[in-house]
């Protein structure tokens, strides 16, 4: 079942990602929405999973041998919602009308878990991929998922943990420090791989060699840059909050087109 | 109501190979012949409702139809945003279970006593909340959840529970059962104060009083035509709940009152005030404390029905 991929599969992710992120300062600019540095962090990761990783098929959304995806780190809601139109699941020119980030933190992981142990006694070959952010890792109900899937060997799960170093009121490592974060994981029973979030041929690599290890599940702990892709956003606390006007929209979009 | 729960389950299992069970770490002696007989379709997730709760949204938005069991407060209150966001946005088929609600925990004390759930999860968009009154209801209600699609709490007691009924009842959600016919008085009871409510309607009649009983099993949504009914042709309404008056059956039945010019008699909330107790001890000596012993309650409806009676 590759069928539905094809379509996407024909353009590099690299150039995914780029619309992406067009995509994600034009609607957090119209809509006047904060967090598109946390939306910009994760744009390569979507684009490598909905440019050829995730079975999916946009003609047939319910789908039952579908892959999961859950963006638990629901304020990166904007490139997720990009990321689905440009799949083909809604038009593109719907994207006018999403103007709003969703989600309490520290609830995908145990939803993804009941998915792919649904996945699992069923026999199904559908994976459960979920995507956490670096400050949901301080909720506690992350870690007693963290616990249960290595406990049910599910394998067909994989988290990959948005590591932008950024959250809510500052850095991590100065509000609740997360290190050493790969061991952590590793030491509850994952295959843990750490990549460069935002190289595409790190991210393919990664979630192509996924389980990690037999009958475990595998967290991806992706190093990224928070605004990455614009450079006045990047690694910067503001753009958890502000929307971009419109010279910094222009700026912004005049940026990404230029960039390779 | 535990047993008879466990044992319908099991029944409704047999035939209905979506049903989940996923505890968490509770239910010693009670689902163990579920774990034996279905165990691709139990689950101990260990002493963590929240992942508890996630894991069954996580199931239910796959296609199961999702049992969460544990006592008290600890499937509800403990994780109750997991079941707005999780189970109710979703309107996912989750059904939550509570064994030994109200003051049933009485000596484990304030933390094992689950007394504003009603409340909390009856203002959660998308739920349906029942507490059946004996254990014939409760395996009525079991059936009931487990094919009404959507989120549904099913509170009750932990065991040795009179029986009221005889053991064929016609229980529907969202319809109040009979249990005595009346037009003094109508007992409205909710749960575990159903056999009370009897009791007290027995008591009554003896002092020329004649009392309607309604079992509300079904707290969410509530019959107001029985609740108007009652308002109508009774002259005193009373709720009898094992929980706060505060956001439970009595407030659910003043919101009714309240919004009709039906109502003609006399109205009061029995059940616990919403306070934490300070006293220690067993199921039936907090409840007594409480007034809400045959005694206590025949105590509490007496002046109101000299006020009913002086107001004609």
């Amino acid at each position: 079942m590759t069928e539905p991929l094809k379509r996407m599969a024909r353009e590099p992710a690299k150039t995914l990602a780029k619309r992406l992120r067009c995509h994600v300062v034009t609607m957090t600019h119209r809509a006047r929405s904060s967090h598109v540095g946390t939306a910009l962090s994760i744009v390569d990761m979507l684009a490598m999973l909905y440019g050829g990783v995730l079975r999916v098929d946009p003609r047939e959304p319910e789908w039952p041998d579908r892959d999961r995806f859950l963006l638990s780190k629901g304020h990166g809601a904007a490139a997720a919602y990009a990321a689905l139109a440009e799949a083909g699941f809604f038009p593109v020119s719907d994207l006018d009308g999403v103007d709003a980030s969703i989600g309490s933190l520290g609830h995908g992981l145990a939803i993804a878990c009941g998915m792919a142990l649904a996945g699992q006694r069923d026999g199904r070959p559908s994976r459960v991929y979920v995507m956490l952010s670096d400050g949901e890792c301080d909720e506690g109900s992350t870690w007693e998922a963290a616990l249960f899937a290595p406990h049910h060997h599910l394998d067909n799960l994989v988290a990959m943990v948005d590591y932008n170093k950024i959250q809510s009121l500052g850095r991590v490592e100065d509000i609740l420090d997360l290190e050493p974060l790969a061991e952590k994981w590793k030491s509850f029973g994952w295959g843990v791989r750490e990549i460069d979030g935002h190289r595409i041929p790190a991210i393919a690599a990664a979630l192509g060699s996924v389980p990690f290890e037999p009958t475990r599940p595998s967290c991806i702990i992706a190093h990224t840059v928070k605004g990455k892709g614009v450079s006045f956003m990047e690694d910067n606390l503001l753009w958890h909050y502000r929307p971009p006007d419109d010279t910094e929209l222009e700026k912004a979009l005049a940026e990404l087109e230029a960039a390779e | 109501m535990r047993s008879a729960f466990i044992r319908t389950l099991l029944e409704l299992a047999e035939t209905n190979d979506r049903i989940f069970l996923v505890v968490g770490d509770v239910g010693f002696s009670v689902v163990e012949p579920f774990a034996e007989r279905f165990p691709k379709r139990f689950l101990n997730v260990g002493v963590a409702e929240q992942n508890m709760t996630g894991v069954a949204a996580g199931l239910a938005l796959c296609g199961k139809v999702v049992f969460t069991y544990s006592i008290a407060n600890f499937p509800t209150l403990r994780c109750v945003e997991q079941i707005r966001n999780d189970v109710c946005y979703h309107n996912a088929n989750v059904k939550i279970v509570s064994v030994g609600c109200g003051l049933a925990y009485g000596a484990l004390g304030v933390t094992h006593h689950a007394t504003e759930d009603l409340a909390i999860i009856r203002v959660l968009p998308n739920t349906t909340v029942v507490a059946p009154g004996d254990p014939v209801e409760a395996a009525a209600a079991t059936r009931a959840v487990a094919e009404r699609p959507g989120p549904c709490y099913l509170r009750l007691g932990r065991s040795g529970e009179p029986l009221v009924h005889g053991p064929r009842v016609e229980f529907r959600i969202g319809r109040a059962i009979t249990v005595r016919d009346g037009d003094d008085l109508c007992l409205i009871a909710t749960g575990t104060m159903l056999a009370t409510a009897v009791r007290v309607a027995e008591q009554l009649e003896r002092e020329g009083v004649r009392s309607r009983v309604l079992s509300m099993h079904t707290v969410k949504p509530l019959d107001t035509e029985a609740v108007l009914q009652a308002a109508r042709e009774t002259s005193a309404i009373v709720t009898l709940e094992e929980h706060s008056i505060v956001g439970g059956l009595g407030s659910a039945v003043a919101e009714v009152l309240a919004e009709t010019n039906e109502a003609r008699g006399r109205f009061k909330r029995l059940g616990l005030p919403p306070a934490f107790t300070a006293r220690v001890g067993g199921h039936e000596y907090l409840k007594a404390a409480y007034g809400l012993s045959v005694e206590g309650v025949v105590g509490s409806i007496e002046p109101l029905l000299e006020r009913a009676k002086s107001a004609r």
